[in-house]
């Protein structure tokens, strides 16, 4: 992290010539508004979770009749129970695995693949093939919408969970490319060319060389089409028709729709779990993570 | 060397693949987009060529000026909002948290990852009046507002649908900006220090400047995913009351997949694009005079 600015003036200057205490009186002074600022931002991004997960243990009883601060008497985790299955969360969660799972790792393959062609390869017209590819960065996920219904329509994959997974591999694939051609863009072409030397083919020096080198772009950009796939609704409302088969953003607006005004307490655990689960990976990777979603907002 | 580098199989190979998935999914649909805006009708009815009638009927649905004027709202506030706040993070961040901001930065940021559906679902309920008054309305009562529905009236559900995103979004850009504002060396804050500069005047002639790369390519990015807002919504209001919340894109899919035309739908597509070019088009050129690196996009 390069250069940690400084706003005061270096402290030396300063110093009158007041004793230590007072001086240190003075700075705790002076941090009150910064400790009250902080203290603001963790009740205003903390406190709903935890009212989320307070509530998500109260009974139907419970949530109907007391007041919003009071703590669940006791812990009602038939509500999980409930919710996984009454409000097929897990079969949610499932889906939406199976779903997020393959469509990054072809996005990241087929991306990187096509970065190092288009940054590290020279041939005639990559320009021209990088630029309409960065095209579709700006293209809106509603301008290929309908006519991919009608394709997935047509030769019956509408009830399969087959249409998302190529929707967001074609969707998420501008993005990646040009991300990964920027990471291939700082990895010194000299390795490259002495990989060629040594006799190794382009195929070989991608697989071995190529891609160990840009491993840290790679969990970043895995990160931003995680997120951004599994956090998706417009694809998933439009191209999954059956129940089963909706995603955990599907399952949870249909579990508010059906039970949403009766089973509270399910409904409360089954928004807990989901945003558990990506709170879970946000806790490990939180650092790849800020990098990864920032980075690919800068870059595109 | 170069016939390595340039193996026409190899590239075959690498690029291929990408290549036609990108062609399948985005090319081809975009353009097929363009002609079905052409077209009247459905996968079950058919469709009746209908020449411009979509766009020209564009311009004089008064549901469409209602929504598009909904999300140009939406879009000024929520940007201003998310540039605003998160520029003042990050500056929290750079000068007064310094070297320990890291656990706050991780702290706020963390409501974006979550999925959009279930923070709409949460929103509702914190600022729900029935069954069980929520939070929100519990703190109102207390300081003597009399009871009433968020939801009902389209003026307050607009304020929760800010709320929620702003909620959602600004630890976010408040670390896309902190990595303009750590970038500034720190000999140039040092030299505007010793010439005098000080607080509001450090940041506005030095601090702004200096970040204005980073804080362009953040105001492109959030002017395109406000205008693409769906989501958040969906799970909050669901365009209502009435259709009163209702953005474009929710427009477009209601229009599309509720009264099944695809044509008009298709219109509505090509609108959104439309907004999201000119908007980026617009700050691109606008800020290129000031940018002496010109690469913010």
């Amino acid at each position: 992290m390069a250069g940690v600015v400084r706003l005061s003036p270096p402290t030396t200057l300063h110093k009158t010539a007041g004793s230590s205490w007072s001086s240190a009186v003075q700075k705790f002074a002076r941090g009150i508004p910064a400790k009250l600022l902080i203290l603001v931002l963790l009740v205003i991004d903390v406190y709903p979770v935890f009212w989320l997960v307070s509530t998500s243990l109260k009974s139907t009883q419970e949530f109907l009749n007391t007041p919003f601060w009071a703590l669940p008497r006791s812990l009602a985790f038939q509500n999980y129970a409930d919710a996984w299955t009454l409000g097929r969360i897990g079969l949610s969660l499932q889906n939406s695995l199976v779903v997020t799972i393959p469509s990054v790792v072809f996005i990241l393959l087929l991306g990187a693949a096509a970065g190092f062609t288009l940054e590290v390869m020279i041939w005639k017209g990559r320009n021209t093939v990088l630029l309409v590819i960065l095209g579709g960065i700006m293209v809106p996920v509603q301008m290929i919408l309908l006519p991919l219904f009608t394709i997935y329509f047509k030769i019956g994959l509408t009830n399969t969970l087959w249409p998302l997974i190529f929707t967001y591999i074609g969707h998420g694939l501008p993005l990646t490319t040009f991300l990964m051609a920027a990471y291939f863009r700082s990895v010194p072409r000299e390795l490259f060319e002495s990989c060629t030397l040594d006799g190794a083919g382009i195929l070989r020096s991608f697989f071995s060389v190529g891609l160990p080198m840009v491993r840290n772009g790679l969990l970043t950009v895995a990160l931003l089409m995680f997120f951004s796939t599994y956090n998706d609704l417009l694809s998933a409302l439009t191209f999954i028709t059956s129940r089963d088969k909706s995603t955990v953003q599907v399952g949870l607006l249909n579990f508010q729709g059906e039970y949403g005004s009766v089973l509270y307490g399910p409904l409360f655990a089954g928004i807990c779990m989901t945003v558990l689960g990506t709170l879970v990976v946000y806790l490990f990777l939180s650092r790849q993570i800020m990098q990864g979603l920032a980075g690919g907002a800068l870059k595109g | 060397m170069n016939q390595v580098l340039g193996d026409k199989r190899a590239i075959l190979i690498l690029l291929g693949p990408a290549l036609l998935m990108y062609s399948l999914i985005m090319v081809i649909p975009v353009v097929w987009s363009f002609g079905y805006a052409l077209f009247r009708g459905n996968l079950i009815e058919g469709f009746t060529y209908v020449g411009p009638a979509n766009f020209v009927r564009l311009f004089q649905d008064e549901q469409v000026a209602s929504a598009v004027r909904f999300t140009l709202l939406y879009t000024l506030v929520i940007s201003t909002g998310q540039i605003v706040l998160g520029y003042s993070l990050a500056l929290f961040y750079t000068f007064v948290l310094r070297r320990s901001s890291n656990l706050i930065r991780t702290l706020v940021f963390f409501p974006v990852v979550l999925p959009s559906v279930a923070v709409g679902l949460l929103f509702s309920r914190l600022f729900a009046v029935a069954p069980n008054t929520g939070p929100v309305e519990s703190l109102l009562n207390l300081v003597g507002v009399a009871p009433f529905d968020f939801f009902a009236g389209a003026g307050t559900a607009f304020w929760v649908i800010v709320i929620m995103d702003l909620w959602r979004s600004m630890g976010f850009y408040g670390v896309l900006l902190y990595s303009g504002l750590i970038d500034i060396p720190v000999e140039i804050l040092e030299a505007a220090r010793i010439d005098g500069a000080r607080g509001w005047r450090l940041i506005r002639s030095v601090v702004l400047p200096l970040s204005l790369p980073v804080l362009v390519s953040a105001v492109i990015f959030s002017l395109n995913a406000s205008l693409k807002v769906f989501d958040t919504i969906v799970a909050l209001t669901n365009g209502g009351p009435g259709y009163q919340t209702t953005p474009i894109t929710l427009l477009m899919f209601q229009t599309s997949f509720v009264y099944s035309s695809f044509g008009y739908g298709s219109s509505m597509a090509i609108l959104i694009s439309v907004m999201c070019f000119a908007v980026t088009a617009f700050i691109f050129k606008y800020s290129r005079r000031d940018l002496t690196e010109g690469k913010a996009a």
